[in-house]
């Protein structure tokens, strides 16, 4: 019969259905059978935990959304409703609401290890990008999301953030007004940030099929960061990774419910609980900690332009982070001059997060220009140096053959096929 | 380049305890705050009912003059304990605002799904019985007040004689742990100030932690169910970790790796 696939299910039910499509192989192929290198340690977890945590946003915020009323009348009433009210709309809620703080760590985690092992080097350099729309996609939903509770922080906050789109020269203004839907933030920047943080997350869904998509072509990258050579190197994704994964899902979701239960508001400022009041500038405007590090580079910068500048660059230089990088190598652990400097600017993100919380005077200035100074001196001097400089470990053979049990140590540019060293 | 490391190291271990404790800078001009030994404090406190009760009363005599509480309903108080006939009582003792039949408006007894009535018909009129500042709503006070029950407690009992240089201008009052140390609420508590019906002692300590208690009660009224919930759900999720974790060893026992 012509059209139809060859399905190999024997049940005759399932087999109708995959003859006419296919996601039954489909899924056999790239979630159960699909080739894994076997050497995964605990952080390759963080992509499966983020999307599982993606769903429960998702889930819970629907749930939420029947409840919430995008209106500056109604808002923070129908936020105390919920918590009040809705049967088990506390829960909800704080799922939710620390939700946003569980994905952060998440997918920072995520994207340390991709520094780390040198997941955004070849092939997998437009992997990699979609995970940076991902990220600001991330940013971008969290930061209206928070604006809908239409608490102090909430108002002002946005009221900060759109601000920053003044500083374009001539147009700035234009965009700001348009951006309000008015000429202050109000009930048309409510209304839309609502159906914007509704439709977000339909719109990452999209970017994480792309991402996984383009992760099922190029295969995972492994703690060695190097190439697969054979199937001695692998295993099947079912059951090996599937129950790893749930290792790391469930530690997860123990610390996110003792979050939940016993400290919901540990993340929450206390500002964000009394309902927004235009006319009064809370003492600091602080944004939540996931922030923290982009808002202290932003503040590094005496000059408005160049401060959002410095800002969004600061995302952006990872989009070019593939061709900056001019090591072949990708583990951090075969480079000695590379680990040093990554623990560097992890520390330069966790100074700027500290900066990003004080205001700007005295020592959290210098501070604060300090740290923003190495992450882009790291990104755009000294990657680009480093692969130059650095003489790397001797590769292991394989992944099953670890370096010295084999033919003995080997440089390792020499015993890099051009495909890994790439 | 060890030594850069461990250099690199330490200075993370400078920087994270700070991180870990936001708002320690920030408490410089007032005294640390009391840290009091609360009945909902750690992952098995609840509501101490007696004392929630008599908070209620509290904030009954003597806040509700002042402060709304619009979040809260009478029915609420089902849960630090009040009986279903206490509640009806306690509802019906208000005049809740109506529009009559004839279209004028009049009142009617309040019922247990009516919100705590305010004290003031709105905002101007709030403002304009207290020196052109409102009253801030009870209803989640404890959780938009850093520090939340202890900073609430520090201020019922802050009220000190200003020090000597401090000029406090007329309806201002010196208060500890205020920032800025003048606030425009008088001094509401003083010892007495309630008749307790079960015959505790009505000090200004007692009628502090009793109002705080309720306080925090009204902030987070799901609280005890939210915990009793977490034990539960924490008690779960950890037996399945290690039974997954049990699979997962026994799964990857055949792969040398």
């Amino acid at each position: 019969m012509a059209g139809l696939y060859k399905s190999e299910i024997k049940n005759p039910v399932l087999r109708w259905v995959d003859t006419r499509l296919p996601v039954i192989t489909l899924m056999n192929r790239e979630y159960a059978v699909f080739p894994t290198p076997k050497n995964f340690n605990y952080f390759w977890n963080f992509g499966a935990i983020a999307t599982v945590q993606l769903m429960v946003m998702i889930a819970t915020g629907v749930l939420l959304a029947m409840h919430y009323v995008p209106n500056t009348h109604m808002a923070y009433a129908s936020i105390q409703t919920i918590m009040r009210d809705v049967n088990y709309g506390w829960l909800l809620r704080y799922i939710h609401a620390n939700g946003a703080t569980m994905f952060f760590i998440v997918v920072y985690v995520h994207l340390f290890r991709g520094l780390y092992y040198g997941s955004y080097k070849y092939p997998r350099e437009l992997l990699w990008m979609l995970g940076v729309i991902i990220l600001l996609l991330m940013m971008a939903t969290a930061f209206m999301g928070y604006v809908l509770p239409w608490g102090q922080m909430s108002f002002w906050g946005a009221t900060v953030i759109t601000n920053l789109f003044s500083a374009i020269p001539y147009v700035g203004n234009h965009i700001t007004t348009w951006l309000w839907g008015g000429f202050s933030v109000g009930n048309p920047t409510l209304n839309r940030f609502f159906a914007l943080h509704y439709l977000l997350p339909f719109v990452l869904i999209g970017v994480v099929f792309f991402h996984v998509v383009a992760l099922h072509i190029t295969g995972s990258n492994n703690p060695l960061g190097i190439d697969v050579k054979g199937p001695q190197d692998t295993v099947p994704f079912h059951p090996y990774y599937t129950v790893k994964d749930s290792v790391g899902i469930c530690v997860f979701f123990l610390v996110y419910a003792i979050v939940v239960f016993f400290a919901p508001r540990f993340f929450m400022a206390p500002d964000n609980f009394i309902r927004a009041n235009p006319l009064q500038t809370p003492p600091e405007i602080v944004p939540e900690w996931y922030f923290l590090p982009f808002y202290a580079i932003l503040r590094s910068v005496p000059n408005k332009l160049g401060g959002v500048t410095l800002m969004f660059s600061s995302i952006l230089v990872l989009f070019v982070l593939p061709w900056l990088d001019t090591s072949r190598v990708r583990s951090a652990k075969f480079r000695p001059l590379y680990r040093p400097f990554i623990f560097l600017l992890v520390i330069a993100v966790f100074v700027l997060g500290e900066v990003g919380a004080h205001k700007p005077e005295g020592i959290w200035v210098l501070l604060g220009r300090i740290a923003t100074t190495y992450y882009f001196f790291h990104f755009l001097v000294i990657l680009p140096l480093l692969g130059k400089l650095e003489t790397p470990l001797p590769l292991p053979e394989s992944i099953s053959k670890p370096v010295l049990a084999g033919g003995g140590p080997m440089p390792g540019a020499a015993a890099a096929k051009p495909m890994e060293r790439a | 380049m060890r030594n850069f490391l461990s250099a690199a190291l330490a200075a993370g271990a400078l920087v994270l305890p700070t991180l870990l404790l936001p708002g320690v800078a920030r408490a410089q001009e007032t005294p640390p705050l009391p840290q009091l030994n609360w009945s909902f404090n750690g992952p098995f406190g609840t509501f101490d009912r007696a004392s929630a009760q008599r908070g209620f009363l509290v904030y009954k005599d003597v806040c509700s003059a002042c402060h709304a509480m619009k979040y809260v309903h009478y029915r609420d108080l089902a849960g630090i304990g009040f009986t279903e006939a206490q509640i009806k009582a306690i509802a019906a003792s208000v005049d809740v605002p109506m529009i009559k039949s004839d279209g004028t408006a009049g009142t009617r007894p309040g019922l247990p799904s009516d919100a705590f009535a305010s004290p003031f018909p709105n905002e101007e009129a709030a403002k304009a019985a207290n020196d052109g500042v409102v009253p801030p709503d009870q209803s989640v006070l404890v959780d938009a007040r850093a520090g939340g029950p202890d900073y609430i407690y520090a201020i019922l009992t802050g009220y000190t004689k200003p020090p000597s240089g401090v000029r406090v201008p007329s309806g201002l009052y010196y208060n500890e742990y205020f920032p800025g140390h003048l606030i425009h609420m008088p001094p509401p508590l003083q010892p007495d100030q309630v008749t307790y019906t079960d015959g505790t002692k009505a000090t200004l300590d007692q009628e502090a932690r009793d109002l705080t208690t309720f306080l925090y009660f009204v902030s987070n009224p799901e609280m005890e169910a939210r915990k009793r919930m977490g034990v539960h759900i924490v008690i779960f999720l950890a037996l399945l970790t290690g039974l997954t974790y049990a699979v997962k060893r026994k799964v990857w026992s055949d792969v040398e790796h």
